[in-house]
């Protein structure tokens, strides 16, 4: 059916032909008749990565296939959401190895943009745990590859952001869980140094991640709340918690119900905002054991919360940079602070160690900035995109609505590389999207 | 623990009905042809709900083998829901003799064929229930349903025979009408949202109307008071109306 269609920052809106499938055969079927397709799951991305004249909607492709509740293997068809895999492990005492911000995504988005999550530091991004996934390829054939069979494909189709094929099952592992408890620990920093600096002193937890007020000038530039979390054990947890380790959290969602008007966020709301979340935290250290909920998906609680920032939409803007370029993100905070673009819910983290072909993560300082689309907010970024360059660092395709192809470039040093690994796969080109074409990654 | 058998386990809706009951710890038979197809269906089943899945391999179209099939549950069900049905294009059907046939054959016959030798069985037993998934299209012949509303008019008044026939029996029959759902029967076309439900509100209403022993239910409220209306043009009217 055509329809209009977007991903979740409602920027850009495209009109699509999607269409759903249950059975494979389905599937070879829509791939002998259609070009110019490219798999969609849940629509998270922010940008343009799975629009595309004619869309293959995996939401129906949901089946649990497997789990083997000894070793934490879990098999699944790639239109599963993580919220409804973690509905069927956590009671057996396993976790998702990663996990992004938002639940909300099919196991296909998470492969597709090889997602990471808080624990990045220490275990790496979500290909790490694949064992083996099936790929349908442009001319109907099934592949299951691995990194050791078919790598090439498999590391193409890591971050690969759907150009290789339509993944249709992947077997990952999971993470051994003794609550579904965490352990959390939130710390005020005052300003940029002091946040780097606790960064590096709390290294060892499993989870961390920083809020930080961009819009702050003078002393408290900077100033942040770092969120740190392990999953707690029997030990950690209260007398009435004790009872029901394994609980899932309760469903506790609100609706966002309307677009709000886009004036309604301003540098002055966005102040507010940032004033109220950082004075809550009225100690400087809060320790405590809560859900893994509200410590990994905060904002999955406000259903369609993407509607506050209005019908003309946000992008988000993500980069990283080498651990060594600190003066860089100094740079882009002030230039932002200075513009008075501020974004709610600023994120600071740092990466560890990542090798891979085409995936987002390399070691160093990711930030992740929500802007709402207005006029001049394009040439702006492109601004940014300068400084994340000359600092040797990289944006986040899965964000992505707006980067121009030489700044993807120069970013991912094994692009070419990856290109050729798709032009193997898939030589005409059958898998496209809005941002491939704009990105040049799929012309010949 | 209570066994739900699901006749042409293979649709959207199916699927929904089958995940509903199960999450209020049924154990579930789905049944349909190849039905080998259907494992994914059954391991996410499984997987999901911790109830037992098992698949059974059943043609709506091959009437003589339905006594065997119904003999070979074990255990039998303790609910029955046939929800298999075709809809082609009414065009082709009209200009094609075995086009309407297959559609009359798989929607009416085939259907009255196992719910009768359910229905015996129920009736031996004392117990059970029956939910049948006919259709608003049933409600009124029009020409853009032609044979498929026929079908679904002619499954409607069977369903409401049957619950009359087994009442002294305790063995109480469903008949749901779901309205537009989106399904991939119905991916094409463009529906109104406000009326059309989602296979998830279908598997919902099933299971509630078959707890609570419903007569007729349709899936979204608005349906009720829309056949209303419907059922009542008069017929000097409604023979010049293109519906």
């Amino acid at each position: 059916m055509r329809k209009k269609i977007a991903n979740w920052g409602n920027y850009p809106v495209m009109e699509s032909d999607e269409k759903t499938f249950t059975f494979t055969e389905e599937l070879k079927e829509m791939l002998r008749k259609k070009n110019n397709v490219i798999a969609r799951g849940n629509g998270r991305c922010y940008g343009d990565a799975s629009l595309a004249e004619n869309t293959i909607s995996t939401i129906k492709y949901d089946k649990a296939i497997s789990f083997n509740t000894e070793k934490g293997i879990f098999e699944c068809q790639s239109g599963m959401m993580l919220s409804d895999i973690l509905t069927v492990i956590v009671p057996k005492g396993w976790f998702l190895p990663v996990t992004p911000g938002t639940k909300f995504i099919t196991v296909g988005g998470a492969v597709g943009s090889d997602v990471h999550g808080k624990n990045h530091h220490v275990d790496g991004s979500f290909s790490n745990y694949i064992i083996e996934m099936d790929i349908m390829l442009a001319t109907g054939e099934l592949v299951t590859c691995s990194p050791s069979s078919y790598s090439d494909l498999f590391q193409a189709t890591c971050g690969g952001m759907g150009l290789t094929g339509v993944i249709t099952k992947v077997t990952f592992r999971l993470k051994k869980i003794e609550t579904s408890f965490i352990k959390q620990k939130q710390v005020k920093a005052n300003n940029l140094e002091e946040i780097i600096h606790l960064f590096e002193e709390y290294k060892h937890y499993t989870y961390s991640v920083a809020w930080i007020d961009c819009q702050k000038k003078g002393p408290h530039f900077g100033r942040s709340i770092l969120i740190l979390g392990e999953h707690a054990t029997q030990a950690d947890l209260s007398e009435k918690q004790k009872k029901e380790p394994m609980q899932l959290p309760k469903k506790k969602q609100i609706n966002f119900p309307f677009n709000l008007p886009s004036w309604v966020l301003n540098s002055l709301t966005v102040k507010i905002f940032n004033f109220l979340y950082y004075v809550k935290n009225f100690k400087k250290e809060i320790n405590n054991v809560v859900s893994y909920e509200p410590f990994f998906y905060p904002l999955d609680a406000i259903l369609n919360w993407n509607r506050g920032y209005g019908k003309k939409g946000f992008i988000q803007y993500q980069f990283v940079l080498p651990l060594e370029a600190k003066q860089g993100l100094i740079e882009i905070l002030h230039k932002i602070s200075n513009e008075g673009l501020g974004s709610f819910l600023t994120v600071l983290k740092v990466f560890g160690k990542q090798d891979s072909l085409i995936s987002f993560p390399m070691e160093g300082y990711t930030l992740a900035l929500d802007f709402p689309v207005r006029k001049g907010l394009f040439e702006f970024c492109d601004e940014l995109d300068q400084i994340v360059l000359k600092y040797a660092g990289r944006l986040y395709m899965s964000k992505d609505a707006r980067m121009k192809p030489e700044v993807l470039a120069k970013g991912y040093a094994s692009l070419d590389q990856f290109k050729n690994i798709v032009k193997k796969y898939d030589p005409n080109h059958k898998f496209l999207s809005t941002q491939s074409e704009r990105l040049l990654l799929t012309n010949n | 623990m209570p066994t739900v058998l699901i006749l042409g386990a293979a649709s959207d809706m199916a699927h929904a009905i089958a995940k509903s009951f199960a999450e209020h710890n049924y154990d579930v038979q789905l049944a349909a042809r190849n039905v080998t197809r259907l494992n994914t269906f059954r391991t996410d089943i499984e997987l999901r709900q911790n109830v037992h899945c098992t698949l059974h391999e059943f043609d709506a179209l091959q009437f003589g083998s339905h006594e065997y099939f119904f003999k070979e549950l074990h255990p039998k069900p303790d609910v029955c829901i046939c929800v298999f049905a075709v809809m082609d294009d009414e065009d082709a059907a009209f200009n094609n003799w075995s086009i309407t046939e297959r559609m009359i054959d798989t929607n009416f016959t085939g259907a009255v064929s196992i719910l009768n030798v359910a229905a015996k069985y129920y009736q031996s037993q004392k117990q059970g229930v029956i939910a049948g998934v006919s259709s608003v299209a049933g409600e009124r012949g029009r020409q853009s349903k032609l044979i498929y509303g026929s079908t679904k008019a002619a499954f409607t008044a069977y369903l409401d025979a049957l619950r009359n026939k087994l009442y002294k029996d305790n063995v109480h029959v469903v008949t749901v009408k779901p309205g537009f759902v989106y399904t991939k029967m119905t991916e094409e076309l463009t529906l109104p949202a406000a009326i059309t439900a989602k296979p998830e509100e279908v598997g919902k209403a099933v299971y509630k109307a078959v707890k609570n022993r419903k007569n007729t239910v349709y899936v979204r409220w608005t349906w009720k008071w829309i056949m209303l209306i419907i059922r009542n043009i008069p017929e000097f009217q409604f023979k010049k109306m293109k519906l």
